[in-house]
């Protein structure tokens, strides 16, 4: 028992290590060297102060929340209708689906690039930006959006949408008002999760974009590639903070389901 | 509520922008500047230095999965015995460093590996020698084993932790000591765990070229680099489209490896 305790608290030391340094150093008032040189807001004032950095925020935001929406209605519409499909159909499709989540980040990403490029050959116009970046970003959230909205069908009634039209509603008014509400937990839960899957994007945003359009991950790598710097801590630090807590309102958001379907 | 036409936005997405792109990859790899078909992009990949970049990536990758399978597995019988009382939070405790974006979390150890960092000041401090590990395969392992040790960690937790008791109990009642029960039940039903650990960390370990860039240095080539390099810097799309598709088939026959390996083991 002393032994398993050891190993695990062995094991989460590593995994802490590296984000506690981080953090710690993003109050360093030392620049550069590793030594103490007291305690500061410097870097978050700095970081607050400079206008790329603060462009970019607003691109990995507005993306997040324009992919997430478009990826959260896409998905659903699609999870609606492959409940319906046949097996095999609905087989073929979800196995299609998976395709970008068995694939390296990189091919997905260079497979985009290569996609934007012979598009824009093909009109002659266009170049890489928010609009490919966007367009990237729900591509690889749709899959995630799907799987998190089709297990809520086990949890809802089949017939509620005929009972809907039988009662004069038309089939629009059936699926808004009956069978959407319904799926809310897991609309939502989706929309969650590709918003943090678009803020956390490094691989597939730094292939796909151009143009000087930047967001936060693009921005720190082309920081860190210049060598370390305080600012780019306290970004990590508020990045770490705020992906935090939209996961354990998601999981907050899980539990309570499981809760409810329990009572 | 019958009608499937909703799926159609889906269907012509997923179409554009997982089917097209994986065809305009191969064109790419087929062809040359001016359009005509060829080859050239897959036999310049046959060179003793692109093999040797290949090579690297599988070693690097391979050494990285099995430090994180020997690091990962005894976690996921910890956490699956049931043996602490706030197991959910101890749970909880290993997934929350996935939150921290990727890119930071190898950013991160700048701090602790570099020649004044952290681990040296420690070293300093006890009085030992300092050691040069970043820009080193020390440093990128470390960095891989890090970033990927939680994808390891919890398929082989869930197949554990479906195991039924009852069997366990049965074995030792029949005179199995702890060290056969493990052997004989205990590894072998968490088999599909540890098939789907494996792929989870190579796969991404075997295509990175974030680790390798910013704890390898700038000179430092895996696949991944040269892929980006490709792309990004020479800009030759086609030899870039054909490194891209010889890493997707070697993952692919990877996997195939994989599971009938532990088909294998299993039917045994």
């Amino acid at each position: 028992m002393k032994l398993k305790k050891f190993y695990l608290s062995l094991i989460l030391f590593f995994l802490y290590a590296p984000i506690c340094v981080l953090i710690i150093y993003s109050f360093n008032a030392n620049r550069i060297g590793n030594t103490w040189g007291g305690f500061t807001f410097h870097w978050y004032t700095q970081l607050i102060g400079d206008r790329n950095i603060m462009r970019a925020l607003q691109n990995t935001i507005s993306i997040g929340l324009i992919s997430a929406g478009i990826s959260t209605i896409i998905g659903t519409l699609a999870a609606v209708s492959i409940n319906n499909m046949k097996k095999n159909t609905r087989k073929i499709i979800l196995s299609v689906s998976s395709l970008p989540v068995a694939t390296p980040d990189i091919v997905i990403g260079v497979s985009l690039m290569v996609l934007y490029v012979s598009f824009f050959r093909l009109t002659g116009g266009g170049r890489f930006g928010f609009g490919t970046l966007l367009l990237s970003h729900i591509a690889f959230s749709v899959p995630y959006v799907i799987l998190t909205v089709l297990p809520r069908f086990k949890h809802m009634n089949g017939y509620i949408y005929e009972a809907a039209l039988d009662l004069g509603a038309n089939p629009v008014q059936a699926f808004i008002k009956a069978v959407v509400p319904q799926l809310i937990p897991g609309i939502v839960t989706g929309f969650l999760l590709a918003f943090t899957m678009s803020i956390d994007d490094f691989i597939v945003s730094f292939f796909t974009t151009g143009g000087g359009v930047s967001n936060l991950s693009l921005i720190i790598f082309s920081m860190a590639r210049r060598g370390v710097n305080p600012t780019i801590n306290a970004l990590s630090t508020i990045m770490f903070i705020a992906v935090m807590l939209l996961l354990f309102i998601i999981n907050l958001r899980d539990t309570r389901k499981i809760k409810g379907d329990l009572t | 509520m019958k009608s499937t036409k909703l799926a159609i936005p889906y269907i012509i997405w997923i179409f554009i922008f997982t089917i097209v792109p994986v065809f305009l990859l191969i064109n790419y790899a087929f062809s040359t500047n001016t359009g005509s078909f060829t080859i050239d992009n897959f036999s310049r990949f046959f060179s003793p230095l692109y093999i040797g970049i290949l090579m690297r990536s599988f070693y690097m990758a391979f050494w990285s999965t099995i430090i994180c399978f020997i690091i990962a597995y005894p976690v996921a019988y910890i956490l699956s015995t049931k043996e602490f009382k706030n197991r959910n939070v101890l749970i909880l405790l290993f997934i929350v460093p996935m939150w921290m974006n990727f890119l930071v979390r190898t950013y991160a150890w700048l701090f602790i590996l570099g020649n004044n960092g952290v681990l040296n000041i420690f070293l300093g401090f006890l009085g030992f020698p300092q050691i040069r590990l970043l820009f080193t395969d020390a440093a990128v392992l470390i960095g891989l084993v890090y970033t990927f040790l939680p994808f390891m960690i919890f398929p082989i937790y869930s197949s554990l932790s479906k195991i039924d008791y009852k069997i366990v109990e049965g074995a030792q009642d029949l005179g199995a000591n702890s060290f056969y029960v493990m052997l004989k039940i205990i590894f072998p039903l968490s088999l599909p765990g540890i098939a789907s650990g494996l792929t989870m960390v190579f796969m991404p370990a075997v295509a990175t070229f974030l680790v390798s860039n910013i704890l390898g240095g700038g000179g430092y080539m895996l696949i991944g680099n040269l892929i980006e390099q490709q792309f990004m810097i020479v800009g030759n799309r086609h030899f870039g489209s054909a490194i891209s598709l010889i890493l997707l088939a070697l993952i692919l026959v990877f996997n195939m490896l994989i599971s009938t390996l532990i088909r294998e083991e299993e039917t045994n």
